[in-house]
């Protein structure tokens, strides 16, 4: 049975095409796609994302166990946050998240809706000996973002917080509309934006005064298909279409949130560090169009004859209006520039690796 | 609440299907078929030429997420396919049953078309 977030009835309202993801009934789209998407390229909109994971991880021993637990390192400042992959000891992912260090010994952990059972399982197999007190949270958290070059002056109208002092990937507590709040200058889109963490009674609260108070600046709420693009077009992954068990942070280009150098140990390390030393055979690469056709997740890759990979990511990108997608290539390949071709309905259309993002104009923040 | 007109024949699949004059049938997607694939950003059309047989793909429309078959309603060979919708796709969305049409078939087997749904029995499929 499919959850409703404390927003579902805020969608309906809203005329909102809806459908399960990750086990949570959300808004794919509220009109058009691409005038979502153009929004957040130009303006602000707002996204529902209650269906997101949450487990706070308290106590003297939660630096330590997440350093054992995640790729990246975990001993940031407090009101930092960061990105990671938490693998399986064979280096697939068991998912990618966002961790927040909200004090000395505490960090809340955000997990993908679709994997948040299967995350809260592998998480409180490895507590070990450890001392941490670990909450799933996700059903009392509801999640609004705000994303776009607008969003910092409509996120002013919102809180007393003073905005400029929160950088890219830290957060501050605070209120948003008068409800308590964890404020993250954070996002999935290539733009400037914010994601605030509140209880699920006050979301309807925050959904409406930041909808009434984007009104002059033209505020949009901005459904899942919008959220897609917006993150494809920027090439972040997916997780369930360009990362999953099968794949290695290494061959998704995440080696950077990859931390083999110290001597942190944490699972997977073993393996990532052999496929580090010996090479990856298959990388995630940015694929660039070039002919008439869509390619999705799935459409197999060729270089003459020979199937050299496969799309897990592609679409029609709104701000390019060229079509682009993520896919694995043979390493020998995968260099920016390269020709392959893509096999849709037994025909071959020209496709070139390109760089990722795609987009480069976004206001998002270093 | 979509516009399904009348004197149009429909298949379960949401496609319109138009008799004309000249015993040639056009076809096209429903207003409701549209309005659930959202924007189309790309339209494959069939060859004039090909032969079709009724119920298979004649080609696929691409919506920004999703991408579906068309198919022939009626066994024929296709006559014309809508070109305009090369350079502006959108024109499925914004007039399904006129300027965005998708083929034209030369049924071979005429009294198909007598086969196909009416608007009633069309609007009871779309749950309308």
């Amino acid at each position: 049975m499919d959850k409703q977030t404390p927003l579902y009835s805020r969608h309906v309202a809203l005329g909102a095409h809806i459908e399960p993801f990750g086990g949570y009934l959300m808004p794919i789209r509220y009109g058009s796609v691409i005038d979502e998407h153009l929004v957040v390229r130009k303006g602000v909109g707002i996204f529902d994302l209650s269906h997101m994971g949450e487990f706070r991880v308290k106590g003297a021993g939660a630096l330590e166990f997440l350093d054992g637990l995640l790729t990246n390192n975990a001993d940031i400042p407090v009101g930092k946050a960061f990105y990671s992959a938490m693998c399986y000891p064979d280096a697939g992912i068991v998912d990618d998240l966002i961790v927040y260090r909200l004090g000395d010994d505490e960090f809340l952990m955000v997990v993908n809706a679709a994997n948040i059972d299967k995350d809260w399982a592998w998480v409180m197999s490895h507590t070990g000996s450890f001392d941490v007190r670990i909450t799933n949270e996700s059903d009392q958290t509801a999640l609004v973002a705000i994303q776009g070059p607008k969003s910092q002056e409509l996120a002013a109208l919102l809180t007393t917080v003073d905005l400029d002092s929160v950088g890219f990937y830290a957060l501050a507590r605070g209120t948003v509309a008068g409800r308590q709040a964890i404020i993250s200058r954070t996002g999935y889109t290539g733009e400037d934006g914010f994601e605030f963490y509140i209880s699920a009674e006050d979301a309807p609260s925050v959904w409406d005064a930041a909808m009434k108070a984007g009104e002059p600046l033209g505020i949009t709420p901005v459904g899942l298909a919008a959220r897609d693009t917006l993150r494809l077009e920027v090439g972040y992954v997916l997780y369930g279409n360009d990362i999953d068990h099968s794949t290695s942070p290494l061959e998704a280009r995440m080696g950077w949130a990859v931390k083999l150098s110290s001597d942190k140990d944490f699972v997977g390390r073993d393996v990532l560090r052999r496929q580090k030393e010996d090479g990856v055979s298959r990388l995630l690469v940015g694929l660039t169009v070039e002919g008439k056709g869509v390619i999705r997740h799935g459409t197999e890759l060729f270089q003459g004859d020979r199937r050299i990979g496969v799309v897990t990511s592609g679409s029609m990108a709104p701000s390019l209006n060229v079509v682009v997608g993520l896919g694995y290539v043979e390493k020998a390949c995968s260099k920016a520039g390269t020709k392959i071709e893509a096999e849709l309905r037994g025909r071959r259309i020209p496709v070139t690796i390109t760089r990722t993002p795609f987009y480069t104009a976004g206001s998002r923040r270093q | 609440m979509s516009s399904i007109p009348g004197d149009l024949r429909y298949t379960k699949n949401h496609e319109w299907v138009r008799l004309g004059a000249d015993g040639n049938v056009t076809m096209g997607i429903t207003d409701h078929a549209q309005e659930l694939m959202g924007e189309i950003v790309m339209v494959e059309l069939p060859p004039a030429g090909q032969d079709l047989r009724a119920g298979q793909s004649a080609g696929v429309l691409e919506a920004v997420k999703t991408a579906e078959d068309f198919y022939a309603p009626v066994d024929g060979k296709v006559v014309a396919a809508n070109e305009a919708l090369e350079s502006d796709p959108g024109l499925v969305n914004r007039d399904c049953y006129g300027e965005g049409w998708l083929i034209t078939i030369h049924p071979s087997n005429p009294s198909q078309f007598e086969g196909l749904l009416d608007a009633g029995q069309y609007k009871e499929l779309a749950g309308e």
